[in-house]
């Protein structure tokens, strides 16, 4: 019993590893998602997050008198595409490998 | 008669193992190729016999190429070696030369000026294991040149500094062409002596090549210090104006030649103010500012790696947002540009901007 519980505990203290959410979500005006494509394993508090901050990205824009229709966040292994709908977003996540060529 | 040169290949993908044994079965030296897939194996047979050179891929399972290279260079400081790689990343190829690679090629390079590489490696393999010493390291550019010219070199000198890449030919220690961002001959020798820092190869020499520079390189270097000790220290109030006034106008004709609108170069928060070239118009600099942090915040909580850049779109304009050390850069493009361009020379302007 000693030996499996060894191996349990082994096991219990992995870290966990996030996987990187892939699919697209549609926000509007305030940060709620409204549509989402994502499995419904990942974190929709962490979805939300993406929405805000995109949304807070068109904004200041805005008040910088240059308005967005597109932005694209290129990551070393995920690839974020955001287009402006109306004060909410349209926002498309992709993860990337590195032996994926990550579109410009 | 002489006992042939082995050369022992590394890389985890059997087809391309067996495409390098027909390519260097061609060498004229007419090498001894084995091939190995592991990492491991590849050190048991350097253990069990002798060979000239490695060549090896960076990306394998279990050991990749960088650790080869640092057990080999330890053990087997003879051994000759060539990354071959198919990841065009500036870090990696710094590091493999770093641990002493002699020389860090793509495979589609390989592939597409395999004379030139075939060159490097016939050239890798006949050279002396008597004479010359390898891994020079915190040498500015001007130390390497005049070390080209003490030892009556003949080659062609590439030297890199991220997007960019310049090369300088050499004749017998004469300098006598130089390339670079566009230009030709001194103006390109002053361009490639302005970078900081980069990483330099020596590839075979060409001396059918036309000549553009006549004077002597003592001469073009003593102009060149001369030139950047100004800039960097002006004496009066006069030479200051002067330098930043060819400054400004050196910033310009990058940005025309590159073909950009615009280019805001943003320092942090409270460390001076943004410079901005082809726009009157700052309003842009907070928002770059702010949006690198939100980029990078993002990326931390979704674990999705280093920020690269960030790309935008607006109804009149195209904008890239990159990182240079602790400065953020947005550089403007008209709607029309190309992505591949816009992306390639937005590097390149923040590459050269300090130089």
């Amino acid at each position: 019993m000693g030996f499996i519980n060894y191996i349990k505990r082994l096991f219990r203290s992995r870290p966990d590893v996030q996987q990187l959410p892939q699919g697209s979500i549609s926000v509007n005006h305030e940060g709620l998602i409204i549509t989402c494509t994502v499995s419904s394993a990942y974190s929709k508090a962490l979805l939300g997050e993406i929405g805000s901050e995109v949304l807070v990205l068109f904004r200041e824009a805005r008040a910088a008198q240059m308005p967005l229709t597109e932005v694209s966040i290129h990551y070393g292994s995920f690839l974020v595409t955001a287009r402006e709908l109306r004060g909410g977003a349209l926002i498309f996540l992709l993860p990337q490998s590195a032996l994926i060529q990550l579109p410009t | 008669m002489e006992t042939p040169y082995k050369i022992l290949i590394l890389d985890d993908e059997a087809d391309w193992l067996e495409l390098c044994r027909d390519i260097f079965a061609q060498l004229p030296s007419k090498p001894e190729i084995r091939t190995c897939t592991s990492s491991p194996r590849a050190l048991g047979m350097l253990d069990s016999e002798p060979f000239r050179l490695l060549i090896l891929d960076l990306k394998m399972p279990r050991m990749d190429g960088l650790q080869v290279l640092s057990v080999v260079r330890r053990r087997y400081p003879e051994l000759r070696t060539i990354v071959l790689s198919g990841l065009e990343e500036e870090e990696l190829r710094s590091r493999a030369y770093a641990l002493g690679a002699d020389l860090f090629w793509l495979k589609n390079d390989m592939q597409r000026d395999s004379k030139m590489f075939m060159d490097c490696l016939e050239s890798l393999l006949g050279r002396d294991t008597n004479g010359g010493f390898r891994g020079i390291q915190s040498k500015g550019l001007m130390d390497i040149i005049q070390l080209e010219c003490l030892s009556r070199s003949s080659t062609v000198l590439r030297i890199t500094r991220g997007p960019l890449v310049g090369r300088l030919w050499f004749q017998n220690g004469e300098l006598f062409d130089a390339e670079a961002e566009g230009a030709r001959g001194e103006v390109a020798f002053r361009r490639i002596l302005a970078w900081k820092s980069g990483t330099f190869e020596n590839m075979p020499a060409e001396p059918g090549r036309e000549h553009t520079i006549t004077k002597s390189i003592n001469a073009l270097l003593l102009e060149s210090a001369q030139t950047m000790d100004e800039n960097a220290n002006p004496s009066s109030e006069t030479q200051f104006i002067d330098a930043r006034h060819r400054n400004t106008v050196w910033k310009l004709a990058l940005l025309v030649r590159e073909g950009a609108e615009f280019v805001i170069a943003v320092p942090p928060e409270g460390q001076g103010e943004p410079e901005a070239l082809g726009t009157q118009s700052t309003d842009m600099a907070g928002w770059t500012r702010h949006t690198t942090e939100i980029a990078r915040r993002l990326g931390d909580k979704v674990e999705a790696g280093p920020l690269l850049h960030l790309t935008a779109r607006s109804l009149e304009k195209r904008l890239v947002v990159l990182s240079a050390g602790n400065r953020s850069f947005l550089v403007g493009w008209s709607q029309d540009v190309t992505d591949q361009k816009m992306l390639e020379n937005s590097k390149r302007i923040v590459a050269s901007w300090d130089s």
